[in-house]
């Protein structure tokens, strides 16, 4: 039966009809938006276009550990300076976070209570305050540290000051690259032994010593062929001159600080996923491992821990991500990263904001695409296998 | 006779405080090792931490007995040996802290408004308050007196937003921005879910972006981009675009949030709306997300909790929110060098809000384990 609306209570002219009814408002707010941001462009004198990223720069970058960067050198260097500022900040911090958080996690569940204790109140704290307060915190510590005059020395060979941190820095003489070749070639093999041997246990049951075969592979060759090749390595050691340090290598604080409160927030939040995912995996688990005689580490090791990371890698992907894109908070304490060096410098002496902040928006989605991708790589592969 | 029934009590070793003891913190060697460093370590640091925020510490006259008005006058700067912190900074500047630059005259504007926010929020927050009712038609128009009441209009007079600031623009961005995310955030999900391909491809589309860029960049895009892309004459106040953007990060979490409560609905539940004749929003706004947001309500918090912590990254775009009055402090002359003081209270005001969310949303959590069947069995 058809009402007396007619052909508008028709499912699929309604479809139809509201489909093309958001296409179009959308097509013509797009249409206002882009005329109104033409009209402002040309009667504030922006430029538009993409020919500012071959402009020098005219400004320097204070950290650029990959890239030697000089104030002549072109916006599209400062973007890349970003970009693999941003990549190491967050790559490391991620690194970190994971470890910190898993240790924290297993520690939360002790059966000590006072330690579980202390790291409850050490999540609590650390979820609770603003990211960002803990970031200026953390550098305002490191900025009270000792004068480069009258910097803290360890081992001899690091100094600490309110300059940063450092450290001697490596010189690979003609023949080192052998010896990098070997270290590859060690973990690529240590790999492959990893797989023959677990095959060959699942066929036969018999055990390979995979762990001290492939430390000695990794550690041992390379290092005889070190010794062999001449010890193709020396240091630069940093020395003080003048004002500052000469030579060396150079992390700066605002490096130091992102890394610290970065990693330190983010491994609250996956201690507190570990523990959830540890608790997830039932008792009957832990008493069935125990009852076959595996010793405690044994049981974490090959029982609790694999059938836990279903359970906990969802979630440490969304940490991953928080973790990159709070990265960009280095603005706030001038560490020269992608939003602070190419979305902050640069905008401001180009003025050009729409191109700057659409190039700062697509690489902020790629990389949060690729960390989702290999995540879900590694989710897939930790799954449980219908056989 | 008694002897023969009397019950032979647990040995002492496996009860009360020894008992606990034992199990908890003694229970092999390991462990008491453990029990004994931790104990230690705190033993170090609990005095020193009380003696540096309490007993050494200035609060408002320096150990001479003269009020402070600058850090040259606080003890520790005085004499090395002879303080701790110095609270004074906070006392000076509690109603920047708490007000920002709003004048004096129409402060009881302000407090005004945080009482009638304390109301409105009672009945969100409680469901058996008595009268209930009458308090959420009072939750419904706050937003509107709270406009007039801070910003001006209907006879106050006007308080531009760039004299607002500290806690003011903290709880106005929190506030604002989770209760304009709600409904956002609903029909985005109802769009992600939509059977109609376009509007589900653009609700998904700008869901997966929001949630793709940092906050900072949408809060450039705010200041930097929105004024370009208005015509000329209307001029958009700083506080209004940076709420914008805050809105539209939240709104697409929310959307997420809500999106797992819609997909915990039986499909069963939709059956017997469509079967009783209902429309898609008839059925929508009275069977499923009712359901939905009671079961999204504790990861609603959670987000909420992120967005108020969030909020302090206006101050990158020279908003002075109560972080951001904190670092204007430490600027001044008068109360340079007081940045563990003054961090110290910003943390405490923050981690008093955010962990009296987590808890409540705890609560809820187990509230709701209880009492909720969702007719899935």
């Amino acid at each position: 039966m058809r009402s007396n609306l007619g052909f508008f209570s028709d499912e699929k002219f309604r479809s139809i009809f509201f489909q093309t009814l958001v296409v179009g408002l959308f097509a013509l707010g797009l249409f206002f938006v882009i005329t109104t941001t033409s009209y402002n462009l040309e009667k504030r004198n922006i430029a538009t276009g993409w020919s500012f990223l071959q402009n020098p720069a005219g400004f320097d970058i204070s950290f650029s550990p990959f890239l030697e960067f000089k104030s002549t050198d072109t916006h599209l260097k400062v973007y890349f300076v970003g970009v693999l500022n941003t990549l190491l900040v967050s790559v490391t911090g991620c690194i970190a976070a994971t470890i910190l958080g898993f240790i924290l996690g297993i520690v939360r569940l002790s059966s000590n209570w006072l330690l579980s204790r202390l790291v409850y109140i050490y999540v609590e704290f650390s979820r609770n305050v603003p990211l960002l307060l803990q970031i200026i915190l953390w550098y305002s510590i490191l900025i009270q540290l000792p004068r480069v005059k009258q910097s803290l020395q360890v081992l001899d060979v690091f100094y600490i000051s309110n300059r940063g941190l450092y450290s001697p820095r490596p010189i690979f003489e003609s023949g080192f690259s052998y010896v990098s070749i070997a270290i590859v070639l060690a973990l690529i093999s240590s790999f492959l032994i990893n797989r023959w041997a677990k095959k060959r246990q699942d066929k036969t049951g018999q055990q390979f010593p995979v762990f001290s075969s492939s430390i000695g592979l990794i550690f041992i060759v390379p290092l005889v062929l070190f010794f062999i090749l001449g010890s193709p390595l020396s240091f630069e050691h940093p020395e003080l001159k003048g004002f500052n340090f000469k030579g060396g290598l150079v992390i700066r604080p605002e490096f130091i600080a992102m890394f610290l409160a970065l990693s330190i927030y983010t491994a609250a939040f996956i201690s507190e996923i570990v523990r959830a995912g540890i608790m997830s995996v039932s008792k009957g688990q832990r008493e069935a491992s125990a009852a076959i005689g595996l010793k405690q580490t044994w049981i974490m090791r090959l029982i609790i821990i694999p059938q836990a990371l279903r359970v906990i890698v969802p979630p440490l992907t969304s940490q991953y991500l928080n973790l990159t894109k709070n990265s960009s908070l280095g603005i706030a304490v001038g560490y020269a990263d992608l939003v602070h060096g190419f979305g902050g410098i640069s905008l401001n002496q180009t003025g050009q904001a729409i191109e700057c902040m659409a190039i700062v928006m697509a690489t902020y989605l790629s990389i949060s695409l690729t960390i989702s991708f290999f995540m879900n790589i590694y989710n897939r592969s930790i799954q449980f296998k219908e056989k | 006779m008694n002897e023969m029934n009397e019950v032979r009590k647990p040995p002492v070793a496996t009860t009360g405080i020894i008992g606990w003891l034992r199990i908890n913190l003694f229970f092999n060697w390991t462990n008491s090792l453990i029990t004994l460093f931790v104990v230690y370590c705190l033993y170090q640091f609990i005095p020193w931490i009380l003696d540096w925020t309490i007993f050494s510490a200035d609060f408002k006259y320096n150990y001479l007995g003269e009020q402070i008005t600058n850090q040259e006058m606080c003890s520790r700067n005085l004499d090395p040996e002879n303080g701790g912190a110095c609270w004074a900074v906070i006392y000076v500047r509690f109603y920047q802290f708490i007000y920002g630059f709003y004048p004096k005259v129409e402060v009881w504007r302000v407090n005004l408004a945080y009482i009638m926010l304390a109301f409105a929020l009672l009945p969100l927050l409680y469901a058996k308050l008595p009268y209930r009712k009458y308090f959420l038609y009072f939750t419904y128009i706050f937003p509107v007196i709270a406009y007039f009441l801070l910003n001006g209009g209907l006879g106050f007079t006007e308080v531009s937003t760039n004299k607002w600031g500290g806690l003011l623009v903290t709880l106005v961005l929190g506030c604002t921005g989770i209760a304009l995310a709600f409904p956002i955030g609903i029909m985005l999900a109802l769009g992600r879910r939509s059977k109609l391909p376009v509007i589900s491809m653009m609700c998904t589309l700008f869901i997966e972006f929001i949630r793709g860029v940092p906050l900072i960049t949408l809060l450039f895009f705010g200041m930097v981009m929105l004024p370009l892309f208005l015509p000329e004459g209307i001029d958009m106040d700083g506080l209004v675009r940076v709420l914008v953007a805050v809105t539209l990060f939240q709104s697409a979490y929310m959307a997420e949030v809500i999106r797992g409560g819609l997909q915990a609905i039986p499909p069963g539940q939709y059956e017997a709306a469509k079967s009783l004749g209902m429309s898609y929003w008839r059925m929508n706004l009275l069977i499923i997300l009712p359901q939905a947001i009671r079961i999204s309500i504790p990861p609603i918090v959670n987000t909420s909790i992120g967005l108020f912590k969030d909020t302090t990254l206006v101050i990158i775009v020279g908003i002075l929110d109560l972080l951001g009055i904190g670092r204007g402090t430490l600027a001044d002359t008068n109360w340079l060098g007081l940045s563990y003081e003054i961090y110290f209270f910003v943390s405490l005001v923050f981690f008093i809000f955010t962990f009296g969310m987590s808890r409540y949303s705890l609560y809820l959590e187990k509230k709701l384990k209880t009492g909720i069947n969702m007719g899935a069995d």
